[in-house]
């Protein structure tokens, strides 16, 4: 995935979602989110606030490879099985899965051997099965042997390595999934934006059975309020 | 190779070391006052309106990893330079002490990330030798500090609600935001417990305070540190206007080493580092005021070390160092399944909870223990970053599926998918953050044979927790599990036992340690004076929170700020009548 792309699909990602009490924003605040990055722009403090000595890691880290072009398939396979396109969202791979799993086992190298390990373990169990490393088997084969690494509760003694690999890339994937903006969207996170809250949705207060009494009412803040300045006349302490 | 001290042809009026809570207020008040100052931070500059430091508003997908924490200890996003564990600068331990110390280098130091729970000791928490005979009493009363409390209050702005509870002073408090769908939830069962769970009490601007600052605009991320200073760090609050008087000269990057001394004793000033170049620098000045944070601060002391002073400066009663306390702390997590597949809005909210509970009960000792801890809460529909949709199956055996049917926990495919969405914002959890007795046996010290990268002694840690916080903690786990399961909750993880000291965190872990330079009217039995100012040596004062006697179960940062407005009033009338 090019991550210049996707810093600049999260700008239009942010505007979208800012209408909430947006009245009750000044102009000035309204604006704090739009700032651009144009393409190919160095970005002081990588874009997201580094140190110059975090920078200069990610930079290095980046710069490096671990997992070969046979592992990284694998690792495409699984994270589409783990995550599949659906009638909401695209698949781990398309929203950049397999690239984000590459960087974390640089950035965690305490991640490099279980994972690489875990893969040859599948390929191992793949051909003992089905004489066809992992991605050559069929969908109904891949899916027999994740049947029995993915249930960590129920697996059977000789399948235990692979479980605890199959929890450990699901982390990795569900996270990598989540964390990106196809899969932000998805889950309808809808803050990072200037806002003003005023308090849960009245329909969703009454679906819970719950109310904000008037002592909670009277003692908030009101959002047309929020700009004034407090004034400490008559307020006893 | 040829070593030259580089001196500072100019004498300052005073020296600050460490912009922090009690580093920036100084700086303020005695800026103000119209000294000559030199402002001492052993790392860089910062300001969170630097578009290059700028973290606030930034998407979990612009960070590689997503917000992880592998080069900041609470993630990408969270404003704090340092951490448990800083390149070149190490800490030791003895006699298999677990002590933590985290350090943040940077202008405004800890406050830039720390969570704006903003509480007033009460005054109970001056006098607790008093209620239970054990530790000792503050040398000063709530009286004393009060009407520094009310000027921190209103020139740095706390929301908050006036609630009359004896031990929980109220304040000049803006008006609160209201409750979250979780923490109405925890209201109404944590009420039919008998717990008070009132609106929290952070540093953040509800509401302005002046024309300087904005207001909050509820984007949940006051640990980035604001860029419109919507909430208290000192860097934005306190140093960045002190900056503006000619008077104040800011040394960034400058690791201090030592307290200098003349043959009299007086404190001439400061002998430091230049982090840019390694060369070694000084300062002169006729005041010297140490922020550095209560371990960094001793540390400092103890290092000064000469014919005179040979176990350190102001040390004349061996105390430096010791009485080292953290808050306790211990947490717990539940799956509440009535708050599975949520309608989805907005519900970021200010920097932290919207309601807490203080300590309510009057007295704890029939379950073995004197000290109270007030209750955190979190949970919410967050922005996703590294770790969520982890440990899925951890979670979706414990619940029938949309079908109505149990689950096997685990699997993968568009169920998993699914499962993550309906759990989003569906697990709630709290914390404990209590008070713990400060014990002489807990202290640091100088590490005979480490140091740092520029050759200064490091300190060495030696700490154990009592039964006191042991049975605290065990107790907290008691009502996070009562108060979880009355709101439906499954319980997350397993109840740790005594094996594992009940959950109790390792002393460090909350970030609160106090206590090393502690105050008192008898210079036997104390290091500073009820005015913060060494027993030893007039001209050196200690502004950070050394000084503290005892840490209440409140968080002491509102508690510094008003100590070190209060001393810093005190030395300038000091100065005045020619005294220091």
């Amino acid at each position: 995935m090019d991550r210049r792309k996707s810093i600049k699909a999260m700008f239009a990602g942010t505007v979208t979602s800012g209408f909430m009490f947006s009245g009750c924003l000044t102009d000035k605040e309204a604006e704090v989110t739009a700032t651009d990055i144009s393409e190919g722009e160095i970005v002081a403090g990588g874009g997201y606030g580094r140190t110059p000595e975090e920078l200069a890691r990610d930079q290095r880290l980046m710069s490096e490879t671990f997992f070969n072009d046979h592992e990284m398939a694998t690792i495409g396979v699984l994270a589409d099985l783990i995550i599949p396109a659906d009638e909401t969202s695209g698949s781990a791979t398309d929203a950049g899965v397999p690239d984000f799993i590459e960087f974390i086992v640089k950035d965690m190298p305490w991640q490099q051997t279980p994972l690489r390990g875990g893969l040859m373990w599948l390929d191992y169990e793949s051909n003992k099965r089905y004489e066809a490393d992992f991605i050559k088997a069929s969908e109904e084969q891949q899916k027999d042997i994740l049947d029995d690494i993915a249930y960590p509760d129920e697996v059977k003694p000789q399948f235990e390595h692979g479980a605890r690999f199959f929890s450990r890339i699901r982390n990795l994937v569900a996270s990598g999934f989540f964390t990106s903006k196809m899969g932000i969207d998805d889950l309808g996170y809808m803050g990072n934006v200037p806002n003003v809250w005023d308090g849960v949705p009245q329909d969703v207060l009454e679906k819970h059975g719950l109310e904000y009494d008037k002592k909670i009412l009277e003692q908030s803040i009101k959002p047309e309020e929020r700009n004034e300045i407090a004034n400490w006349d008559n307020y006893e302490v | 190779m040829s070593f030259q001290i580089k001196k500072n042809a100019s004498v300052y009026d005073i020296c600050i070391v460490g912009s922090g809570a009690g580093g920036g207020m100084a700086a303020k008040v005695l800026s103000e006052a119209g000294y000559k100052i030199a402002l001492m931070e052993a790392g860089p500059h910062f300001d969170p309106a630097n578009a290059e430091q700028q973290t606030q508003l930034k998407w979990s997908y612009e960070s590689p990893r997503r917000g992880a924490g592998s080069t900041r200890a609470f993630g990408d996003f969270d404003m704090a330079y340092g951490g448990w564990e800083i390149d070149g600068e190490p800490y030791t331990r003895k006699d298999g002490t677990k002590f933590d110390w985290f350090r943040s280098r940077m202008l405004g130091g800890r406050t830039n990330h720390w969570g704006r729970i903003s509480l007033r000791f009460g005054p109970l928490d001056f006098k607790r030798k008093d209620f239970d005979g054990k530790g000792e009493n503050w040398p000063i009363g709530y009286d004393d500090i009060k009407p520094w409390y009310d000027k921190v209050d209103k020139f740095i702005g706390v929301f908050g609600t006036k609630e009359g509870l004896p031990n929980e002073p109220d304040g000049y408090f803006l008006p609160p935001p209201k409750p979250r769908l979780h923490e109405m939830y925890l209201k109404k069962y944590g009420e039919q417990m008998g717990l008070p769970v009132i609106p929290s009490r952070l540093s953040i601007l509800t509401k302005r305070i002046d024309n300087r600052r904005g207001a909050c605009f509820f984007c949940n991320q006051c640990s980035r540190s604001c860029t419109i200073y919507g909430d208290f760090s000192s860097s934005s609050v306190l140093v960045k206007p002190a900056l503006e008087y000619d008077n104040v000269d800011l040394f960034v990057n400058a690791m201090v080493r030592e307290v200098l001394t003349d043959e009299n004793g007086k404190a001439t000033g400061v002998s430091f580092i230049n982090k840019t170049d390694m060369e070694e620098y000084q300062v002169k000045a006729k005041v010297v005021i140490l922020a550095a944070s209560a371990c960094g601060s001793a540390r400092i002391l103890l290092n000064s070390r000469s014919e005179k002073y040979p176990n350190g400066l102001g040390n004349s009663s061996g105390l430096i160092g010791h009485y080292l306390h953290d808050s306790t702390g211990a947490d717990r997590a539940a799956l509440i399944p009535s708050l599975m597949d949520r309608k989805r809005y907005n519900e970021d909210g200010v920097g932290g909870m919207h309601l807490y509970v203080p300590w309510w009960m009057k007295d704890a000792s029939k379950h073995g223990f004197t000290r109270g801890y007030h209750i955190e809460f979190w949970g919410g529909m967050g922005m996703p970053s590294y770790g969520t949709g982890f440990g899925m199956e951890n979670l979706n055996g414990l619940v029938p599926g949309k079908d109505g049917n149990m689950k096997k926990a685990g699997g993968y495919g568009a169920g998993l998918k699914d499962d993550v969405r309906r759990f989003y914002g569906a697990v709630v959890g709290m914390s404990g953050r209590g008070e713990s007795i400060p014990q002489k046996d807990n202290y640091c010290e100088l590490d005979p044979n480490v140091v740092d990268q520029y050759g200064i002694p490091v300190l060495r840690f030696h700490y154990k927790w009592t039964d006191e916080e042991r049975m605290q903690a065990k107790h907290m786990h008691d009502t996070f599990e009562e108060l979880l399961t009355n709101m439906g909750g499954i319980l997350l993880g397993d109840r740790p036992g005594a094996d594992r000291d009940y959950g109790l965190h390792n002393p460090g872990r909350i970030i609160h340690e106090v206590g090393t330079t502690r105050m008192g009217d008898d210079p036997k039995s104390s290091v500073v004076n009820r005015y913060n100012q060494l027993h030893d040596v007039d001209n050196v004062f200690v502004m950070d929170g050394g000084p503290f006697v005892s840490q209440a179960d409140k968080n002491p940062t509102w508690t510094i700020l008003a100590l070190a407005w209060r001393a810093s009033e005190y030395l300038d009338q000091e100065i005045k009548k020619m005294n220091v």
